[in-house]
């Protein structure tokens, strides 16, 4: 680099402007892909931009403190458009109505196996206990699961990670699932999605279509809501009896 | 879409002082949400500009996790160190977690629609 760029380098790098931008470019440019080969569920744009992104700052030598001082505005409208989330489960609403109960049960299964098999699994093959308590949330929207596994003693940042990549997981294989074992109802299809991968399902739910997205939208919030109370019970009668 | 993302910030505002005034281990977004829908579900409607905007945000939420899930970068020893338990669990407990879901959602739908067919 000759002087100048290394200045203007150095420049850009302390404020938040290109943290912000890079992500905006680096994700569209994801996005770009996915649509140009259909939506095909294997190549998920957050899991294409997370890693372009690494290797950036990577290459770049650049802290990912650094990075988040202009990705956090990003960040920042989780809050936001989780709230947004009411709109089109109140579009959906008379469907809802009518599948109360089966909501209701699919959702208390649904968690409950997401909570089990993940911390179980990862027991059987020796994690540490600090990973454990940081998978356990893994299926719960990243704010909540973050919440949850500060007061339990995790570490809220690798659950972050953690939740972040069940939700590529679960967008990117729930069509199998769901087409394996044929269903073919929207409003399961989604809903499923949304308990197993919280908004990244949802995400992929909605490209399906607007109902699958506004159930899957619904079960983001209900297995948030199901979690955060049921969660602090769960761990103190494990912790008794482990 | 001023007045409508202002509804949405105003909402997870106060779903924030709820959270905390109440000591709830809910997050304030979550409670946001669930005002929100019961507002809707009083006024029997949803103005326009709130359709819209909250349409094209969530058209791209996809994007608003990019952030945290850079945060990788920062956890890459741990991962090294135990690639095998994390990479299974999370796999078979997403497959499973779907799985499970949608069998029992399915099931139940099916006998409470026998139950109320005539």
């Amino acid at each position: 680099m000759t002087p100048k760029l290394a200045d203007i380098w150095v420049y850009l790098s302390a404020t938040p402007l290109l943290g912000l931008t890079v992500t905006l470019l680096v994700y569209q440019g994801a996005f770009w892909i996915y649509r140009r080969a259909n939506f095909h569920p294997l190549l998920n744009p957050v899991a294409l931009s997370v890693a372009a992104l690494v290797l950036i700052l990577t290459l770049t030598a650049t802290p990912y403190a650094t990075y988040f001082d202009g990705a956090q505005f990003v960040h920042f409208l989780l809050g936001p458009a989780t709230v947004a989330l009411a709109i089109p489960l109140y579009a959906q609403f008379d469907k809802l109505k009518r599948a109360f109960v089966p909501l209701l049960g699919a959702l208390l299964i649904g968690s409950a196996t997401a909570i089990s098999t993940a911390v179980g699994i990862a027991w059987l093959l020796g994690a540490s206990k600090i990973t454990l308590i940081s998978i356990s949330p893994k299926s719960v929207t990243a704010p909540i699961a973050m919440g949850i596994v500060e007061k339990i003693g995790g570490l809220p940042s690798l659950t972050a990670v953690l939740v972040v990549s069940t939700g590529i997981l679960g967008a990117a294989l729930a069509k199998y699932v769901l087409d394996f074992l044929r269903i073919t109802d929207h409003s399961v299809r989604g809903f499923s999605v949304g308990v197993a991968a919280h908004g990244i399902g949802t995400a992929r739910a909605f490209q399906v279509s607007e109902e699958a997205g506004a159930f899957a939208g619904l079960a983001m919030g209900l297995n948030g809501l199901a979690t955060a109370l049921l969660f602090p019970l769960l761990f103190w009668l494990v912790s008794r009896f482990a | 879409m001023l007045g409508a993302l202002t509804i949405l910030l105003v909402f997870q505002l106060l779903g924030e002082v709820i959270a905390h005034g109440l000591e709830l281990p809910i997050p304030g977004p979550v409670i946001g949400f669930a005002l929100l829908f019961l507002t809707l579900l009083a006024c029997g409607g949803i103005a326009e500009d709130l359709r819209t905007t909250a349409t094209s945000l969530l058209q791209h939420l996809s994007l608003l996790f990019v952030p945290a899930g850079v945060g990788v970068m920062v956890h890459l020893p741990r991962l090294r160190d135990e690639w095998l338990p994390i990479s299974v669990a999370l796999l078979v407990s997403t497959v499973l977690t779907i799985a499970c879901t949608a069998l029992t959602m399915r099931w139940l739908i099916r006998v409470f629609s026998k139950n109320t067919a005539p």
